[in-house]
C-alpha cells in the first residue's frame, strides 16, 4: 500500500490504532461527452503567483480547470505564460467567454479559445463555459445574449457548458437549446455570498433533473460563482447540484492551498450529505439521551 | 502596410500573411489565435492567410480566469 491509500486511523485511549471506515466512491460526472473524475471545478484567476495557483489546483483535486481568452501582451510578452504551470497531461482546459456582452463576441471568444486548445491537443478543445454578461457591476448573465450564443455554438459544434442566472425557465431553455450542463450563479461572481437564494437552485435542479418537469436524472447542474467559503459547497451539494466551479473563493483566501483541500473535502461532504438522508427541522428539542432511568428532578414532571 | 492590431495602429514593413505577422511578434512558438475583422483564421490557415490594409487584427492567448 502507498501511503495515499493507507486507511485513515484514528487513536484510541489506549493508545492503539484502529481503521475508519471509508465513504462511498463519489461517481464521475459527465457533461456531453466529457467525464470529469473530480465535480470540483476550479478557475485559474486572480492568484497572486502561478506556483500558489498550481498548487492550488493539486489540493483541489480538479481534472477541470477555467482559463480566460485575452489580447497576447505585445509590449511586454516576456512574463511566463499561464499555461507553463498547468499540468495539460492530466487537466481538461475549459475555455470561457468571461468579459463577453454581446452572443456575438462571447461566439467570437470560443471560437478563439477552441483553436488554442487545438493548437495544444488538450480535450477541452470541444467544449466552452459560456458567460454573455449583462453589466460590469454585477456581472450576472444576459439571458437573451446567452441563449442567443449557446444556440449559435452548439450549432458549431460546441459543448456548450452555460453560466446562468438562478431561473428555473431560462434553465430549462439553455437546455432546450443544447446547452449540455447549466451553470446558475449562487451569487454575484467573486461576491463571495454563497448560495444567496437555495429556493432557486432547488426549482433549477428539479426542473432540469425531474422527469414529472421534462428534466433528465443525468442532466448535470453545476453551481458556478459566488462561493466564498467550503460551507457554501455543503450548501450547494445538499441542494442536489451535480458539481460546483469556483474561483475567487480559493485564489483569495488568505491560504489558497489549504483553502482547496477545504473545498474539496466539502464537496465530498455535501455530496454524501444529501444521500445520507438529513433529519427534519423541527422548532423543539428532542432529547439524545433517555429520559427513563434518570435520577434528576425534571421540571414539571 | 497599415493594420490595426490588439486595438492600435501597426506598420507592417510590407506585404504579410498572419504566420509572417506571429513570426515578427515572436510568437510563431506559442500558443495564440488570431482574428481577422472580426472572424477566426484558423492555426493551419495562418500561412495562406494575407493581411490587407486596414485589417482589424486581434492576437490572443489563454490566462489565468473563472
Amino acid at each position: 500500500m502507498t501511503p495515499e491509500t493507507v486507511p485513515r486511523a484514528d487513536r484510541s485511549p489506549a493508545g492503539t490504532t484502529r481503521p475508519m471506515t471509508t465513504a462511498p466512491s463519489i461517481p464521475p460526472l459527465a457533461i456531453g461527452d466529457f467525464t470529469l473524475r473530480s465535480r470540483l471545478v476550479v478557475g485559474t484567476g486572480k492568484y497572486r503567483d502561478h506556483q500558489v495557483m498550481r498548487e492550488a489546483i493539486d489540493a483541489s483535486g480538479a481534472d477541470c480547470v477555467t482559463v480566460a481568452v485575452r489580447r497576447e501582451r505585445l509590449v511586454d510578452a516576456h512574463g511566463r505564460s499561464i499555461l507553463d504551470f498547468l499540468p495539460l497531461e492530466r487537466l481538461t482546459i475549459l475555455p470561457n467567454t468571461a468579459g463577453c456582452f454581446s452572443a456575438e463576441d462571447a461566439v467570437r471568444v470560443a471560437r478563439l479559445g477552441r483553436d488554442i486548445l487545438e493548437q495544444l491537443g488538450n480535450p477541452g478543445a470541444g467544449w466552452v463555459k459560456l458567460e454573455v454578461l449583462g453589466d460590469r457591476t454585477t456581472l450576472l448573465p444576459d439571458p437573451v445574449g446567452t441563449l442567443e450564443a449557446c444556440t449559435e455554438l452548439v450549432k458549431d459544434g460546441f459543448t456548450v457548458l452555460c453560466y446562468s442566472s438562478d431561473d428555473p425557465i431560462i434553465a430549462a431553455r439553455l437546455r432546450d437549446a443544447g446547452a449540455a450542463s447549466v451553470m446558475p450563479a449562487g451569487s454575484p461572481i467573486g461576491s463571495g455570498r454563497g448560495i444567496a437564494n437555495p429556493s432557486a437552485i432547488r426549482l433549477v435542479i428539479e426542473r432540469l433533473t425531474l422527469p414529472e418537469q421534462g428534466g433528465s436524472p443525468d442532466y448535470p447542474v453545476i453551481v458556478d460563482a459566488g462561493v466564498g467559503t467550503a460551507s457554501d459547497i455543503v450548501h450547494a451539494m445538499e441542494l442536489g447540484a451535480d458539481g460546483v466551479l469556483l474561483n475567487t473563493g480559493i485564489a483569495h483566501a488568505q491560504d489558497p492551498v489549504r483553502m482547496a483541500h477545504a473545498m474539496r473535502l466539502a464537496l465530498d461532504a455535501g455530496w454524501h450529505t444529501l444521500r445520507a438522508g438529513r433529519i427534519p427541522r423541527k422548532l423543539y428539542a428532542n432529547a439524545s439521551s433517555p429520559w427513563d432511568g434518570s435520577i434528576a428532578t425534571i421540571p414539571g414532571e | 502596410m497599415r493594420i490595426e492590431l490588439n486595438g492600435s495602429p501597426r506598420e507592417l514593413p510590407g506585404p504579410a500573411t498572419v504566420a509572417e505577422l506571429l513570426r515578427e511578434l515572436g510568437l510563431d512558438r506559442s500558443p495564440c489565435a488570431v482574428e481577422v475583422n472580426s472572424r477566426l483564421v484558423r492555426k493551419p490557415d495562418h500561412p495562406a492567410h494575407a493581411l490587407a490594409e486596414g485589417d482589424r487584427v486581434e492576437v490572443v492567448t489563454l490566462v489565468g480566469g473563472g
